[in-house]
């Protein structure tokens, strides 16, 4: 401590210590990339997206005191940082996405359409086209996120409003109902039409089902097929206290990323998927014991992360500007976990998979670490010691990512310099 | 004169010692079914798992609902200190009245929080009442 104060008090005295503090925002970055602020509490900002001309659009969880949840984040003199911010839309949600000058925006139940002007200035604030309405919202992973493909179809996740299926959600002892009665209107993501208005469920498809809640998904142009990211199941250890230790519920289960075509299951709440064992494992509330295999049907996941560390986006990386190991490689941000506890939390990072001809070329690494604030090396004990949890991700033109953090607000820019 | 002193030094200490099982029993009832979700330092999780450090309701006077929380568990949408969190709490019917009481102390009277004592004769009234 007393040497950790000399260093700052030397440090400060050579005028170097507050700048060196703000390099990079104070992210790690692998050599040749820099990071800086492009904005700072904003509020609680989820999914990004960014128009071809710069222009970003944040999707806020609460509406601000402004009671604007969508956020305009212009760098007109292009420094860098957004000093033109504006924004509307009353109510809290996580998806948007950009498509030309369609604008789409999720809250927990519906998913709307905004036009942009040339300027990327939205022209129907307050009276938007209404594209899906009436999804299920049942507090619990209620959040949709959002994603279109190359012809328009729009995927919306639908998460299931529960942990495993239990009679009684989060209760020791209660059953897994068989079969699990969500999975009929969420617990999967969903097809629609991305231009028609007012569908409801009937106008939409089941098109991937068994995903406990599905916050990152993109399309992958080069296989031409969705990927999303699962957050696993909570709890093993809480409710199978004979059957799961807190060093193994600290591992179980992994966090998969799936490529799902349609009609796929990918066995949520029957399975989860053991990434030491490398198998689907038969859940406890379904007579499971640890060990015993099941998902026959199931999908394998393409990559599976560490548990808990909650995937938050994925994006394929399409541009130039970052080295060549990463062109349509993923990106995956990590908001960073809790129900590691009591042991150190894991996450509170934004990863990388490279990946050639639509599948995974290597293994994961860490891309972008740090957001925690706390000194390197030093692991998150308590979610809320985090200073910025990564959420959003977006892609610029330029080949430039941005990150969004649903703590404050901030929004990291990350560059390359050759 | 000597006898009343050892007498009342006895009390003294059993007082004592009562507060301090009480504040043993509340910590390992935390740990072991409240911190994983509520986390060592009371912060919860944001948007998830309610925070008890801090938060109005839990250093506030309505023992009652806080009682029934512990016990029944909890899955409403329901506002604290201007955030909603989504996961449902879950119920503690094993839990005995002492054990409550011990825990509710320990809960209001950690990190930062501070807030007048609850007795396990109020947590067994309030659970007969239901």
């Amino acid at each position: 401590m007393k040497k950790q104060l000399q260093l700052i008090v030397f440090g400060s005295l050579l005028g170097f210590s507050i700048v060196h503090a703000q390099e990079n925002a104070g992210l790690v970055l692998p050599a040749g990339f820099k990071a800086q602020l492009f904005a700072e509490n904003i509020g609680q900002a989820r999914h990004i997206a960014i128009t071809q001309s710069g222009v970003m659009f944040a999707k806020l969880n609460y509406p601000n005191k402004k009671g604007q949840s969508i956020i305009r984040l212009e760098d007109k003199d292009k420094d860098g940082l957004a000093e033109n911010i504006t924004g509307w839309a009353n109510y809290g949600g996580t998806g948007i996405y950009i498509r030309g000058d369609n604008l789409y925006a999720s809250s927990d139940d519906a998913v709307y359409q905004y036009k942009l002007d040339a300027n990327d200035e939205v022209l129907n604030a307050s009276a938007p086209n209404t594209i899906i309405q009436g999804l299920l919202s049942r507090r619990q992973h209620a959040s949709k996120s959002i994603t279109l493909d190359p012809k328009g179809n729009i995927y919306v996740n639908i998460g299931a409003y529960s942990n495993a299926c239990q009679e009684k959600d989060r209760t020791p002892g209660s059953k897994g109902m068989m079969p699990c009665p969500i999975l009929d209107s969420a617990g999967g993501v969903w097809k629609f039409d991305g231009l028609k208005t007012n569908q409801t469920y009937v106008d939409g498809k089941r098109y991937a089902t068994g995903l406990r809640n599905v916050i990152g998904l993109d399309w992958n142009t080069t296989s031409n097929s969705l990927f999303v990211t699962q957050h696993g199941r909570d709890q093993l250890n809480s409710f199978f206290p004979a059957l799961y230790t807190n060093e193994q519920n600290a591992e179980l289960p992994g966090e998969t990323m799936y490529e799902v075509k349609e009609g796929d299951d990918c066995g949520w709440p029957y399975i989860y998927y053991d990434p030491i064992q490398k198998k689907k494992i038969v859940s406890p509330e379904y007579g499971g014991d640890g060990k015993k295999e099941g998902g026959n049907n199931a999908l394998d996941p393409i990559v599976a992360f560490p548990a808990h560390m909650a995937p938050m986006s994925l994006l394929f990386y399409k541009g130039d500007q970052f080295p060549a190991k990463y062109k349509d490689g993923a990106f995956i941000a990590f908001h960073g976990s809790w129900n590691r506890a009591p042991l150190p939390q894991e996450g509170y990072f934004v990863a990388f998979i490279p990946f050639k001809g639509g599948k995974p070329s290597g293994d994961w690494e860490i891309f972008a670490n740090g957001f925690s604030g706390l000194p390197a090396d030093t692991k998150v004990a308590n979610p809320r010691n985090a200073k910025a949890r990564p959420c959003g991700l977006a892609e610029s033109a330029d080949g430039a990512l941005y990150v969004s953090d649903d703590s404050k607000g901030a929004i990291f820019k990350i560059t390359f310099n050759k | 004169m000597r006898k009343k002193l050892v007498v009342c030094l006895l009390l003294l200490v059993g007082v004592h010692f009562a507060q301090a099982q009480n504040g043993i029993i509340g910590e390992k009832v935390y740990k072991t079914k409240c911190l994983v979700c509520h986390q060592a330092d009371g912060g919860g999780v944001p948007n998830l798992n309610a925070p008890l450090d801090g938060a109005t309701n839990v250093v506030g006077n309505d023992i009652a609902r806080l009682v029934k929380i512990i016990r029944y568990g909890y899955n409403e949408r329901v506002a604290l200190d201007g955030y909603y969190y989504s996961n449902a709490m879950t119920p503690n019917p094993a839990l005995t009245t002492t054990e409550i009481a011990a825990v509710l102390n320990y809960i209001r009277n950690s990190w930062s929080n501070k807030a007048p004592s609850v007795t396990i004769a109020q947590v067994q009234k309030l659970l007969k009442k239901k």
